[in-house]
C-alpha cells in the first residue's frame, strides 16, 4: 500500500512502489488534468507540485512522493495558480491545451519561488516544458501578466 | 444588388465575383438563388466536392434551451487550430447570441448529418463559413417569426437584438429563451430568405481582439475550451474515463512489413496487473489505416500494460518487410542525390531549359535535403473503444471521424450504422491523427473483450517510431542566369516517395496533390522552366504531416531563390519580386496542376500580386535593407499553399559557437477574408516556433529499417530558449478575395527565411536540414 496525499486528501493506493506518480494519479486515483507526454522528463506536461517544487510525475516513483502533491485540478484554489490561469485565458496561451496544465504547474512553481522574474529566468526555468503547437511567446508573455510586469512579446 | 433569377450551379459560375463582399447582403442573396442540394452532389470544388458535403440546417447545428442557453454543434476536429471558438463564433455573432450564454458540442462521426468532418487541408472554416452562417441566419428568422408570431404582428416589423428579439414600434422584447420552443416548431426557411449581416452589424467576425503583437486589446469573446484547459478539466483522448476500463500498450515490428515469428509472454503475464496479452495481425503493405500488428499486452493499468510489454520475448520475422529491412538514411539520401544527376518525369515545361542553361552567362546549382519527421503531437495517439453485441463505440482524438468509423466497421465486419466515434479534443494533430490506425488497433484489442472498454495508450516511443513519416525528399535546382544576373532557365527536380505508397503499390513518383503542393504552382516568371520528378521509393509508412509536400518544395524552392539572389549580385527582395514578375493571376491548369487544393481555379488563382504583397509588407516591417551588425542576418521566404500567401523575415544572429539566436520574426499573412483574426495569430506564431524546429532540430533517421530516435531526448523539438524574442504577425486586409487555409500555409516559408538570414548572418548555405551543429562544425 503507498500513501499519497493529492491535492489535500489521503489516498491509499493498492499499486507496486516503482509505478510513477503519473500513472497512479491519472489511471488509479482517476484525476486526469496531469498529462503522459513522454515518460523520460522531457516533455514536462505531467508536471505537480511535490512540496510546492515543480516534479515530473512520470519519472518519480510513487514510494518517493512524499509530501504534498498539488495538481492542476487544485490551481484554482491557489493564489499564485489562479493568476497564471488568468493570465493564460487573457492572452489567448493556449491552442490544443494538452502540455498546458504542465506549463501552468512550472510556471506557478517559478513565481512563488520568484515572484518577479526576469525574462531570461523565465526562459530558462520553461526550457523543460514542451508545446509542438509553438505557444511560447505568449506563455512567456502570461508568465510576465501573472508577474505584473510589462507584456514585452 | 443582383437580382438574376438564373439558377446557377456552382460548378459552372465564377464564384469570385460573388465572394467579393463576402460578408455583405448581396453575396448571400444571390448565393441563396443557387439550386444548393443539386449543388452538393455537383460541385467539383469546395466544400460541397468533399465527401458528405456541407450541411447548413439550423436544426442541425443550433439548439437554444428554454434558459436561453444557446448550444452550437461544432462538427470539426479541434486540435489546437481553435475552430472550436471561431466556428461556434461565427454562428453566434450572425444569431444575435451572448457570448457568455453560448456553448459548443462536439458532434459526434456522422457525415450524413453534419457534413464532411475530415479535419485536414486547413479547410474547416473556408468551407464551413458560408453554411455556419446560413444555419444561424435561418435560426435568427425563426426566432423572429417565433416572436411576430406571438405579437400577432408580421416578421418585418421585429428584429433580433443581442439574445432577443425586439417589436420597436412597442418596445416588447422576448429573449432567445422564451422563443426557442415555438422557434422550434417552425418551418426552416428558404435559403432564399435568408439576408447575412452586414459587416457593420458583426461583432465577433472579423474583428481582432486578445493579444497583438504585444498589444492586449481585448479579452473578449474568450475562448471556448480556454477554462477547462487551464483547470486540467478539458477531455483529451486518454481522459476519457469509463468504467470497468482495461489499458493496452502493443509491441509492434521494428521494421515497416514485418511481423511475429514468435512471442514469449511468459514473463510478460507475472507483471502485476496484466491480464492478457493479444496478437494483433498486421496486414502487410500497404498499411494504409490499418494497425502494423504485434502484441498488445492487456492491463488494469497503463504503467503495468508497459512493464508487461518489456518483458515480452518477440522475435520479428523481416521477410515480408523485404527490402524496407535494409533501409538506412544515409545510404537512401545518396540514392536520391544521385538519381537527382538523371532526368525524370517530366512534370511541367516550357522553353528549352538544357539550351537555356548552355547559353547561360552563369550557372546556379543546388541540392536540397529534408529528413523524415514525425508530427509528435504532445499526446501521443490514444484511443478508448469497446465492442459489446456487434457494435462498436469509440472514444477517441481523430482528425477523420469518418475514416476511423469505416476502419472500425471493415476490422469487425460490422456496418457503419454499427460503429460510433466520439471525437475528443486533440492534444495536438498535424496530419498524425488523421490516420486512425490507432483507433482501428483498439477496436482489434477490444474485440478479444467484448464489453469491456479498452484504452489503448502510445508511448512516446512507439509514436515517434511508427510515425506515418513526413517523405524525405532531395531536391535539385539548376538555373542559368543572363550578363545582369536575371533568370532564363529554371530547372528543379524533387524526389520523395509518395503518400500513395500507403494505399497502393509503390508508384514511387509524386501524386498530382503532391506536386501541386508547390512544385508546378511555382510562380515565378522565367521563359525556360522544365520540372521533373524522378523516382523514389518508400520503405517506411509516409503520411501528412502539416503541410506535408509544400514544405519540401518551399524550402528547396525559397532557398535556391536566395543563391541565385546571391549569385546574380542582388538584393534578395528585389530579385524575387522581380523572378515573380509583375502582379497577375495564372490558372493552376497552365501549370499542370489539376488539383488546387480542391478549389476553383477561377475563384482561387495564382495570385502574384497577393504573393508580392506578403513580401513587401513582411520586408518593410521588419526593415528590410538596413546594415545589420557583424553575424547578424535577414532571411526572407514565401509560399503560396492552402490558398493562402505566406512571407516570413527573420532576424538571425549567430554566435561564434553557432549558437542561432533569433532576434525577431515578421510574418505576413493574406488569407483573404478573416473569420477569427486572434486565432489566425495564434496559428502563425505556432507554425513559426514549428517551423524553426524544422530548420535546426527535427529528424529521424533510419538504420537497418529501424527508426533512431524514439523519444524527446533525441528527437528534439523547439523549446522556448528556441522561439524568437519577438514575433510579429502582420494580416493582410483584404476581405475581398475567397477565404484561404490557415492552419498550414504559415509553416513551408519557416525553414528556408530562417536558413536564408544564417546565410545573411554567417555566409554559410544550409542546403541539408536540421542545421543540426553543422554551424559549429
Amino acid at each position: 500500500m503507498v500513501n499519497l496525499r493529492i491535492n489535500g486528501q489521503e489516498h491509499e493506493l493498492d499499486v507496486p512502489d516503482n509505478m510513477p506518480l503519473l500513472w497512479a494519479i491519472r489511471d488509479v486515483v482517476g484525476m486526469k488534468g496531469t498529462k503522459f507526454g513522454c515518460g523520460i522528463a522531457q516533455c514536462g506536461a505531467c508536471t505537480v507540485h511535490l512540496d510546492g517544487v515543480a516534479t515530473r510525475s512520470c519519472v518519480m516513483p510513487v514510494s518517493a512522493a512524499k509530501g504534498e502533491i498539488t495538481t492542476i485540478e487544485a490551481m484554482s484554489d491557489d493564489a499564485v495558480g489562479q493568476k497564471v490561469q488568468q493570465a493564460w485565458l487573457d492572452l489567448g496561451v493556449a491552442q490544443c491545451g494538452y502540455c498546458q496544465g504542465g506549463q501552468i504547474m512550472n510556471a506557478t512553481a517559478l513565481l512563488k519561488k520568484t515572484p518577479e522574474p526576469e525574462t531570461q529566468e523565465i526562459i530558462d526555468a520553461m526550457a523543460g516544458n514542451l508545446c509542438r503547437c509553438g505557444t511560447y511567446n505568449r506563455i512567456l508573455a502570461a508568465i510576465e501578466r501573472a508577474a505584473d510586469k510589462e507584456v514585452s512579446s | 444588388m443582383s437580382q438574376s433569377d438564373d439558377t446557377l450551379l456552382l460548378a459552372n459560375i465564377s464564384r469570385r465575383g460573388l465572394l467579393k463582399g463576402l460578408a455583405g447582403a448581396s453575396a448571400l442573396l444571390l448565393a441563396a438563388r443557387w439550386d444548393i442540394g443539386l449543388a452538393n452532389e455537383q460541385a467539383q470544388f469546395g466544400a460541397g466536392a468533399m465527401p458528405g458535403g456541407w450541411v447548413d440546417n439550423p436544426n442541425v447545428f443550433i439548439h437554444i434551451d428554454a434558459n436561453g442557453l444557446v448550444t452550437i454543434v461544432n462538427n470539426r476536429a479541434e486540435m489546437g487550430q481553435g475552430i472550436r471558438t471561431s466556428l461556434v463564433m461565427v454562428a453566434a455573432d450572425e444569431l444575435g447570441a451572448d457570448w457568455d450564454r453560448v456553448r459548443a458540442e462536439q458532434a459526434d462521426g456522422d457525415q450524413d448529418k453534419f457534413g464532411n468532418q475530415n479535419t485536414d487541408g486547413s479547410r474547416s472554416m473556408r468551407h464551413w463559413y458560408d453554411p455556419m452562417r446560413r444555419a444561424a441566419a435561418a435560426a435568427r428568422l425563426m426566432l423572429e417569426q417565433a416572436a411576430a408570431n406571438q405579437w400577432g404582428v408580421s416578421v418585418d416589423q421585429v428584429r433580433a437584438d443581442i439574445h432577443k428579439v425586439v417589436h420597436p414600434a412597442t418596445g416588447r422584447e422576448l429573449d432567445f429563451g422564451q422563443l426557442a420552443e415555438a422557434a422550434r416548431e417552425l418551418d426552416v426557411p428558404g435559403r432564399d430568405g435568408l439576408v447575412l449581416k452586414s459587416d457593420s452589424e458583426l461583432r465577433f467576425i472579423g474583428k481582432e481582439s486578445g493579444l497583438i503583437n504585444g498589444e492586449l486589446k481585448s479579452t473578449h469573446p474568450k475562448a471556448i475550451d480556454g477554462e477547462d484547459i487551464v483547470t486540467g478539466k478539458a477531455i483529451f483522448g486518454a481522459d476519457v474515463d469509463l468504467e470497468n476500463t482495461l489499458y493496452a500498450v502493443v509491441a509492434r515490428p521494428p521494421v515497416y512489413g514485418a511481423t511475429v515469428k514468435s512471442v514469449d509472454d511468459s514473463e510478460a503475464l507475472k507483471v502485476r496487473g496484466v491480464k492478457k496479452t493479444v496478437r494483433i495481425d498486421g496486414t502487410g503493405q500497404p498499411a494504409a489505416f490499418n494497425p502494423l500488428g504485434g502484441v498488445a499486452v492487456v492491463a488494469t493499468n497503463t504503467w503495468a500494460a508497459m512493464e508487461g510489454r518489456r518483458a515480452l520475448k518477440i522475435e520479428w520475422d523481416n521477410t515480408p518487410a523485404g527490402n524496407n529491412a535494409d533501409y538506412t538514411s544515409d545510404t537512401y539520401r545518396e540514392s536520391l542525390e544521385k538519381a537527382a544527376q538523371s532526368p525524370g518525369k517530366v512534370i511541367r515545361q516550357s522553353g528549352d531549359v538544357e539550351a537555356a542553361l548552355k547559353e547561360a552567362n552563369k550557372r546556379v546549382s543546388a541540392t536540397y535535403y529534408m529528413p523524415h519527421m514525425a508530427q509528435a503531437p504532445m499526446e501521443p495517439p490514444v484511443a478508448v473503444v469497446r465492442v459489446s453485441g456487434g457494435q462498436a463505440e469509440a472514444w477517441a482524438p481523430v482528425q477523420n471521424p469518418r475514416a476511423t468509423r469505416e476502419g472500425i466497421a471493415g476490422l469487425l465486419e460490422i456496418d457503419l450504422e454499427n460503429v460510433t466515434v466520439h471525437q475528443t479534443l486533440l492534444g495536438g494533430g498535424f496530419g498524425r491523427k488523421s490516420k486512425p490506425d490507432f483507433v482501428i488497433e483498439a477496436a482489434q484489442v477490444a474485440k478479444a473483450f467484448e464489453g469491456q472498454p479498452i484504452k489503448l495508450q502510445w508511448s512516446r516511443e512507439d509514436d515517434i517510431q511508427h510515425a506515418y513519416f513526413h517523405a524525405v525528399s532531395v531536391d535539385h535546382l539548376e538555373a542559368g542566369l543572363d550578363g545582369n544576373g536575371k533568370a532564363t532557365s529554371w530547372r528543379h527536380r524533387t524526389l520523395s516517395p509518395s503518400i500513395a505508397s500507403l494505399f497502393a503499390p509503390d508508384p514511387k513518383h509524386k501524386a498530382g496533390f503532391e506536386l501541386g503542393m508547390g512544385f508546378n504552382t511555382m510562380p515565378f516568371s522565367i521563359p525556360a522552366i522544365r520540372l521533373e520528378n524522378p523516382p523514389a521509393p518508400a520503405h517506411v509508412r509516409i503520411g501528412w504531416f502539416r503541410s506535408v509536400y509544400n514544405l519540401p518544395h518551399a524550402w528547396a524552392i525559397q532557398s535556391f531563390a536566395h543563391e541565385m539572389a546571391v549569385a546574380a549580385g542582388k538584393d534578395h527582395r528585389d530579385y524575387v519580386l522581380d523572378l515573380l514578375g509583375p502582379g497577375r493571376e495564372v490558372h493552376n491548369l497552365t501549370v499542370g496542376d489539376g488539383w488546387n487544393y480542391g478549389e476553383d481555379p477561377e475563384m482561387y488563382p495564382i495570385d502574384v500580386g497577393r504573393m508580392r504583397r506578403v513580401i513587401e509588407r513582411a520586408t518593410e516591417e521588419a526593415g528590410w535593407g538596413k546594415e545589420r551588425a557583424k553575424g547578424r542576418g535577414l532571411g526572407l521566404a514565401f509560399h503560396h499553399s492552402f490558398v493562402s500567401y505566406t512571407a516570413v523575415v527573420f532576424d538571425v544572429e549567430v554566435d561564434d559557437g553557432g549558437q542561432v539566436t533569433i532576434h525577431r520574426a515578421d510574418i505576413a499573412f493574406d488569407c483573404g477574408p478573416q473569420a477569427n483574426p486572434e486565432r489566425i495569430r495564434s496559428q502563425m506564431e505556432g507554425s513559426c516556433v514549428m517551423g524553426i524546429g524544422i530548420a535546426l532540430q527535427n529528424e529521424v533517421t533510419f538504420q537497418d529499417g529501424v527508426a533512431q530516435q524514439s523519444n524527446f531526448d533525441r528527437y528534439l523539438l523547439p523549446r522556448m530558449p528556441n522561439a524568437p524574442k519577438v514575433v510579429r504577425v502582420h494580416l493582410i486586409d483584404n476581405p475581398d478575395d475567397a477565404m484561404g487555409g490557415v492552419g498550414e500555409p504559415g509553416l513551408p516559408p519557416v525553414a528556408p527565411a530562417l536558413c536564408n538570414a544564417i546565410y545573411a548572418a554567417t555566409g554559410k548555405r544550409i542546403r541539408r536540414l536540421p542545421v543540426g551543429d553543422q554551424l559549429s562544425a
